[in-house]
């Protein structure tokens, strides 16, 4: 297969972006979407160019880290996976691909296709935790959790913190990321405690870091390679009004 | 003869008795004191993230650098199947004690007693403090944990969530830590990498570490040095592990003082999905999980194996009588679920045999068509009341039941091959996982820098030449949680009197003078070929020389071509960009760079040790039937490397004991 590429390359933070055309020839339909980059990279290097700055690391969909905006849509063309599991089979002979870093202003560009995601973490440090110590656990089969309960959990806690919730947003709103957190803990009777407090913790830190309202568009869900539901969204909203009722 | 240069400070007394008591006598540090007392944890996985957290609420200051964008993003995440611990929930005849033979006897008594003893009893605490983090666990429906076998045990003692449990794991370890973080008590430095360790009379003060957006070198003192930084896999440049995992902080660290253990041991994980083409660049684990389920064969008759190469014969219209479940055939104890490194040799006997079944000859079936339909299937049927259900019906409750259990892998698969495992056999082949060896440490996790630690798979000590499924984030949770916590005192306690050194000390100077040094020689070689290109190289010449079989003549090839290759390296590397920016092609030059000294070490720790045992597979030493055989009278030792000057070393010997297990010829047939 042969492929337009047309990527977006920004040297830093500081300076303008543009668009710039790359040819890739003998793709092969096995490769991954990354794998192509590789390919393409290591021509430019030959020729003396700088290749493209993009995220990467496990490669196998579970790290998070990988995070290109590909024809428009976060992670590509199909539901429910990374780039790093988006392999050429997916792209036909000849197509040109548009290929755009996360768009959010609470996601500074670091240089082409990277971005800057520490305000996850922030949120996270804010409230997104159970607060327990080492060793002052109880036997864990003494708290008995109902299996449609830690089910329900699990499937929240699937999140991979990449931020494509983010980047489809009209709004760039971080609420199904926020909403993912919320609910797995609110789930648990381990999240009951700090229930409240939580919820209202981290909702503040998200606004503080500018990720914008959410409007039900459900684009969020749409484009989440783990799947994540958007009744999450619902259940932040009312942990969130019960938490500012109670307080 | 145990050097002189070794000490493993193993405490004295009865093997159940040694580590209560050690923890009732060692040396505390009193609150007060803990507050001016500074750690610095490189790494943010399973082991420096539990770590960081748990000295953080101790009290200590504590500092983590890890060079992914977000703690949460190291590589224990991918971890699938699950956690050991002995917690006998089900009833099976489990114990601590067990747990610490099957650990001992599947790294085929090539492990400290003492350390792995530790390991098997504070298991339990990590079940119970994972669950109290909210960690998800699978369930049964009375709402206790669920449990599943892995390979080498015959109990189940594995605690997982779906195939997802090193994520879980990980993701709780960094709610603590980033608890810690919102609290003050931890500052963290994500896209930073630890380039050196600066030592200051003889104890490991601090590090040099270089912001990856700025491209600036920092200084950062601390009263200990804590790595966590993972193991060595990617020597081989396709592994599963993650592109950025490397060996660069454990390196660097051996070229200060570390002495390196067992550099030879790696795993080779038996089921990952076979190399598709030369553009591959990692490869992918199918979880050891799937082999509860999934059977292991290839065709018995080598027309067949032709046949399904060549396209022409579906796998799925293979008779039974015709299929070779050789797991089953020459392991009936164990059957599929033996241990790793004896599965990963039986596949490429089989494979070298001419049986393999992929286009390249590299692959065999892992199937789960019989347990879906004649297990699984049944089971749900009878449930629900159905006596004589269709082979469509069977199909249907067993395809539900599999999908719950490890719904996520098989998706995975197809995505990667584009092939559904629900409808045809999964096609595998070992491929490098894990590496046993590392950073040589002591009881407390000391390596032999005083001041300076090693944890989870960045340190040698528990799993000898073979480590167990499901055993990873047991010991990197073990070293972080429950550990290092205790170990760490007995140094810092004689340390209270120390005040924080300038990071304008000369040693820190130095220290930072020489990786400024080694970066510009970097960016000066100016030549003609990518990083890549010498990566690939190498992990070319360890694949077919240093891995899954070894010999003499091999290794000694492979020395002297990877003498040559890190010439050719630095005379002809071209890094495009500067020193100054973000640049990922000069943190993976560097991290290369380290590898092909490593990768010498490697084959020169296989070729000294001349038997075979777990992952280390001399040709030269075999049993007629093809098994492992070790040589207990003259290799029951670990191989601590020393570091003498450029690319020489010196070896140093620490004998094993072994006092509570008896050993024996690994059997499990």
């Amino acid at each position: 297969m042969n492929i337009t590429l047309k990527v977006w390359r920004q040297k830093n933070n500081n300076e303008r972006g543009r668009f710039e055309t790359y040819q890739v020839k003998d793709v092969s339909p096995d490769m991954s979407f990354l794998e192509m980059f590789d390919v393409l990279n290591e021509d430019l290097i030959t020729e003396g160019k700088e290749p493209i700055a993009f995220d990467h690391d496990c490669r196998e969909g579970i790290c998070g880290m990988c995070s290109m905006y590909i024809n428009g849509r976060p992670h590509g063309p199909l539901q429910g996976v990374t780039t790093c599991q988006l392999h050429m089979r997916s792209f036909k002979d000849g197509d040109t691909i548009v290929v755009e870093p996360w768009r959010a202003a609470a996601f500074p560009v670091i240089k082409d296709l990277a971005v800057d995601r520490t305000s996850f973490d922030r949120i996270m440090a804010a409230g997104g935790f159970v607060s327990v110590n080492t060793g002052n656990a109880q036997d864990a089969n003494s708290i008995l959790i109902p299996k449609t309960d830690a089910d329900l959990a699990f499937e929240a806690a699937a999140c991979i913190g990449c931020g494509a919730c983010v980047a489809a947003c009209k709004n760039s709103s971080a609420m199904l990321f926020v909403s993912a957190k919320v609910s797995q803990l609110a789930l648990l009777p381990q999240g009951q405690v700090e229930r409240h407090e939580r919820v209202i913790k981290m909702v503040n830190q998200m606004d503080e870091e500018g990720f914008g309202s959410c409007t039900n568009t459900g684009a969020c869900e749409a484009e989440c390679p783990k799947n994540i539901s958007v009744e999450n969204i619902a259940r932040l909203n009312r942990e969130y009004l019960s938490a500012k009722i109670a307080k | 003869m145990t050097s002189s240069k070794l000490d493993a400070r193993i405490p004295e007394g009865h093997m159940a008795e040694k580590w209560s008591k050690y923890r009732s006598t060692v040396h505390l540090v009193n609150p007060a004191n803990k507050r001016h007392l500074e750690v610095i944890v490189v790494g943010s996985g399973l082991a420096g993230a539990s770590a960081a957290s748990s000295l953080a609420e101790l009290g200590y200051k504590v500092k983590v650098f890890c060079f992914q964008d977000s703690a949460r993003r190291a590589h224990s995440i991918a971890a699938q199947g699950g956690i050991n611990a002995a917690k006998n929930y089900q009833n099976d005849g489990d114990s601590v004690y067990r747990l610490f033979y099957d650990t001992v006897k599947g790294g085929d008594y090539r492990s400290r007693e003492a350390n792995v003893h530790r390991l098997s009893e504070v298991s339990g605490n990590i079940i119970d403090q994972c669950v109290a983090q909210g960690v998800p666990f699978a369930r049964e429906y009375g709402g206790l944990l669920s449990n599943r076998s892995f390979g080498g045990t015959q109990v189940q003692r594995t605690f997982y969530a779906a195939g997802q449990t090193g994520q879980q794991l990980l993701l709780g370890a960094y709610s603590a830590l980033m608890r810690q973080v919102g609290m003050g008590t931890v500052t963290m430095y994500a896209r930073h990498e630890m380039l050196d360790i600066v030592n200051i009379d003889g104890k490991c003060r601090g590090i040099i570490a270089r912001n990856l957006i700025t491209g600036e070198l920092e200084r950062h003192f601390g009263h200990a040095v804590l790595l966590c930084s993972g193991g060595y896999g990617n020597v081989f440049f396709l592994s599963t592990n993650a592109m950025g995992s490397n060996v660069t902080a454990a390196w660097k660290a051996h070229k200060k003082g570390a002495f390196f253990g067992n550099p030879c041991y790696t795993q080779i994980h038996p089921t990952c999905i076979p190399v598709s083409g030369d553009h591959q660049s990692k490869l992918t684990l199918m979880s050891e999980s799937l082999r509860n389920d999934g059977r292991i064969w290839v065709p018995k008759k080598k027309e067949d194996a032709e046949a399904i190469r060549a396209g022409k014969l579906n796998p799925n219209d293979l008779k039974p009588e015709d299929r070779d479940y050789y797991l089953e055939r020459r392991y009936p104890a164990f059957g599929n679920l033996v241990p790793r490194d004896v599965a990963s040799r039986a596949a490429k006997e089989r494979c070298d045999a001419g049986y393999g079944v992929n286009a390249t000859g590299e692959a065999v079936f892992l199937d789960f068509a019989y347990n879906m339909k004649y297990r699984y299937g049944k089971v749900e049927a009878t449930k629900q009341g159905i006596e004589n259900p269709t082979e469509q019906q069977l199909f249907d409750f067993g395809k539900e039941v599999v999908k719950e259990k490890y719904g996520n892998l098989f998706d995975m698969y197809k995505q990667i091959t584009g092939v559904d495992p629900y409808y045809n056999p999964m096609m595998i082949y070992p491929a490098v996982h894990y590496t046993m060896g590392g950073l040589w440490v002591d009881y407390n996790l000391m390596t032999t820098v005083p001041g300076l630690y090693a944890l989870g798979e960045a340190n040698f000590s528990d799993h000898g030449a073979n480590r167990l499924g499901a055993s990873a984030l047991m010991q990197g949770l073990a070293d972080g949680y429950f550990v290092i916590p205790y170990t760490i005192g007995d140094y810092l306690s004689h340390e209270i009197g120390t005040k924080a050194i300038s990071t304008d000390h000369e040693a820190f100077v130095e220290a930072e003078n020489g990786v400024k040094e080694k970066l510009n020689q970097l960016m000066n070689v100016k030549g003609t070929k990518s990083v890549d290109h010498f990566h690939k190289k190498l992990g070319k010449i360890m694949w077919e020389k240093c891995g899954m079989a070894r010999n003499a003549a091999g290794l000694k090839e492979a020395i002297t071509e990877i003498q040559e290759l890190r010439k050719q390296f630095w005379a002809d590397v071209r890094i495009p960009g500067g020193l100054n920016e973000f640049n990922p092609e000069l943190e993976k030059a560097g991290r290369v760079a380290d590898f092909l000294e490593l990768g010498e070490l490697m084959c020169m720790d296989a070729l000294q040790r001349n038997e075979s045992c777990g992952g280390h597979f001399r040709e030269e030493y075999q049993t007629e039937e093809g098994e492992a055989m070790r040589d207990d009278e003259n290799f029951a030792f670990v191989s601590a490397w020393e570091r003498t000057g450029d690319n020489q070393w010196t070896m140093h010997k620490e004998e094993l004991k072994f006092e509570y297990i008896k050993i024996a010829q690994r059997s499990y047939k």
